[in-house]
């Protein structure tokens, strides 16, 4: 069989979750001999216009950037997205809780901010601009999970992402609940499979995977008012990395 | 027929994010040299605001992938100066051996990763597996050194978790420390073999030298990478950190989407080189037995050579959190809880990221929300003066072949193991 070959891209993010790869040091060797990487431009010099799956890191956020995505994913078979600002945009759709990416523009930049390299559109998570056939949440991503994904891949079968809360691995990493320290923590809304790191290091969760699909908003409702918190104190921190999508898929 | 060079590097490779090398050239007469940056914008310093002050090192934390634990404590350091909040001994240790973990991390993937196949002769890390394997496991476990620093004080390798304003959410134990004690023994071996083969390859580094301001944290007799006040090479009077807007005095051009700075003249470089020219007579003993091996001088002023500063500061680091991992542990690690109440202010804070000296600055209302923020990044600080680095290097070059000038340039670039997308952040 031959091996698959995989170029990975960035956009707009902290490039953390390619480091997340880098990391895995000797597993690395391993991984190299099931795939073939032909393009990542931060590891390797060279580059190649023909791939069969595609790692697309970081947000959108230029029509120049739109058009480039489009062109990787008419060339990829499979298309993943890595990372939270790849799959929902992560924090950098803070930027579109303002009254408009001009005004964002001119408090970094200011008198600056006409010129024209500068031009910036509204965030977007990679599918609000072309399809996305897997998903690897968080930021940054969990290298097991990666591995896991990567693995289902080349064998064929489909990954099966948790459906659940992240209260439920927090639970069984028997962590104090963080709203029992009068804290606000995402956890009951927001997608499990990165084993609780935040709260484990004794902070919050931030839903930077995502929110489960179908919440139970009812049951977290519960907690909030059982902890006597309002839901303006929970949209404060919901922002941080789970502003609005257009679209949503996968 | 006029002989004309036309190159063109986009996207160059083996460094963090999107920059850019043009030059053109008629008969050896240089008319267009660019050092450029078209990374996307993100906007960190408009999207803090409304935050609440204990959310901000988590946001500005995902400025960097690389140096995120950087972008943490140098936010931390500002929200405590804006809030008058004060940490124990014990808080700032702890700190530092996870910054350091980050310094380690980071130098030994720009040397390891980006740099050294440059200096070997390949495209990649990838055939140095098969060519080099013991170097290549060598450097994979410094590298693993550094992420395990990380994982083990800072609670995950990249974006921490147990820091919080005031202190730390969750602590190590005694045994943690022992076991990066033992971890740091080791290392040292390691070290030495990393060395030998960047001093078996040290002639590759062109010998190209530009007379460079250079600006770094500096603090009474210590090579400091968290306390202190601004120096340059330039003076010896030294600047607050609060003043730091004084020294960056940034601007935009043109060719970036990442601001440039000046200080005292067109440019300056912040990073390993700068700190070893400011601090290196603070420097621990291996640290400063490998830069006399290396021939590293204060007032050296060779670019390429940042990547040696760069080892002699893994040594460095590697030495100091032996000395701060051994106190903590003689101390023993005491339970301590931040308690803080947000309050209305204006605060900065400055640390020594791996690639140099990194500003954060915040102000909040009363009730703790951020009403503005300002990060300048340490390679804001270097763009400048890569150009500048290009300008007096391209000439030099102009008779070789296009691939050996192109090969030259890039290596220029990656010398200051530039942190782009940060840039713009």
């Amino acid at each position: 069989m031959n091996k698959p070959r995989v170029a990975i891209f960035d956009f707009a993010c902290c490039e953390g979750c390619q480091l997340q790869i880098v990391d895995m040091e000797e597993d690395i060797l391993n991984l190299l001999t099931l795939v073939t990487p032909v393009e990542w431009r931060e590891a390797m010099s060279e580059s190649s216009e023909e791939y069969d799956i595609a790692i697309i890191e970081g947000s959108i956020t230029r029509a120049s950037d739109e058009e480039r995505l489009k062109v990787i994913r008419s060339k990829a078979k499979i298309l993943i997205a890595l990372g939270a600002c790849a799959t929902i945009g992560g924090v950098n759709k803070l930027a579109n809780n303002f009254e408009n990416i001009e005004e964002v523009k001119r408090y970094v930049y200011e008198d600056a901010s006409r010129m024209p390299h500068l031009i910036s559109q509204p965030v977007k998570a990679v599918n609000e601009v072309v399809t996305v056939d897997f998903m690897i949440h968080g930021c940054p991503i969990t290298i097991s999970e990666f591995a896991y994904i990567l693995r289902c891949l080349l064998i064929g079968t489909t990954p099966v992402i948790p459906n659940f809360s992240v209260c439920v691995e927090c639970k069984m990493r028997e962590n104090i609940c963080r709203y029992e320290y009068n804290e606000i923590c995402l956890g009951p809304v927001t997608r499990a499979g990165c084993n609780a790191p935040c709260p484990s290091g004794g902070i919050w969760c931030f839903g930077c995977r995502g929110y489960v699909d179908d919440p139970n908003v009812n049951a977290a409702m519960d907690v909030m008012e059982y902890y006597h918190k309002t839901p303006a104190d929970l949209v404060s921190r919901l922002a941080l990395f789970n502003s609005p999508q257009e679209t949503k898929n996968g | 027929m006029a002989k004309i060079i036309d190159l063109k590097v986009h996207h160059i490779t083996r460094v963090e994010g999107h920059g850019n090398i043009t030059l053109h050239a008629v008969d050896g007469k240089i008319d267009k040299i660019e050092w450029q940056v078209p990374e996307a914008p993100r906007f960190f310093e408009a999207m803090v605001r409304g935050r609440k002050w204990e959310d901000i090192q988590t946001i500005v934390s995902r400025i960097c992938g690389i140096c995120s634990v950087a972008h943490s404590l140098a936010s931390l350091k500002a929200i405590e100066d804006a809030m008058d909040i004060a940490v124990s001994p014990q808080t700032d240790k702890l700190r530092m051996l996870a910054l350091y973990g980050e310094i380690i991390e980071s130098h030994v993937l720009h040397i390891g990763y980006l740099a050294a196949p440059d200096l070997l002769g390949t495209k990649s890390v990838v055939p140095l597996v098969s060519s080099h394997p013991d170097l290549v496991h060598c450097i994979m476990r410094l590298h693993k050194l550094g992420n395990t620093m990380m994982q083990l004080i800072a609670g995950r390798k990249t974006h921490p978790v147990t820091f919080r304003p005031g202190g730390f959410g969750a602590l190590p134990n005694a045994a943690t420390l022992r076991e990066l004690i033992t971890l740091f023994r080791a290392a040292l071996a390691d070290l030495q073999t990393l060395g030998d083969a960047v001093y078996s390859v040290k002639e590759k580094l062109p010998a190209f030298e530009r007379d460079t301001e250079y600006v770094a944290l500096v603090d009474r007799g210590t090579y400091t990478f968290y306390h202190g006040n601004i120096g340059s090479s330039d003076t010896t009077n030294t600047v607050a950190v609060q003043k730091f807007k004084q020294v960056a005095n940034e601007y935009v051009v043109e060719q970036s989407t990442a601001k440039w700075a000046k200080w005292h003249r067109d440019s300056y470089m912040v990073g390993a080189l700068a700190r070893f020219n400011l601090n290196a007579a603070h420097l621990q003993p291996g640290a400063a037995e490998l830069a006399r091996y290396f021939g590293l001088y204060q007032g050296i002023c060779n670019p390429f050579l940042n990547t040696v500063a760069q080892l002699v500061e893994v040594m460095h680091a590697v030495e100091h959190s032996l000395e701060l991992a051994d106190s903590l542990l003689v101390a023993g690690i005491q339970p301590e809880v931040p308690h803080v109440t947000p309050k209305a202010g204006w605060g900065a804070g400055a640390v020594e990221a791996p690639r140099g000296i990194l500003f954060h600055s915040y102000a909040f209302d009363d009730n703790g929300t951020c009403t503005g923020g300002n990060m300048t990044i340490p390679t804001n600080q270097n763009h400048a003066n890569i150009q500048l680095d290009m300008e007096k290097l391209a000439p030099t070059l102009i008779n070789l072949p296009p691939e050996e000038i192109k090969l030259k340039l890039e290596m220029l670039v990656r010398a200051y193991d530039p942190c782009i997308s940060c840039s713009t952040h």
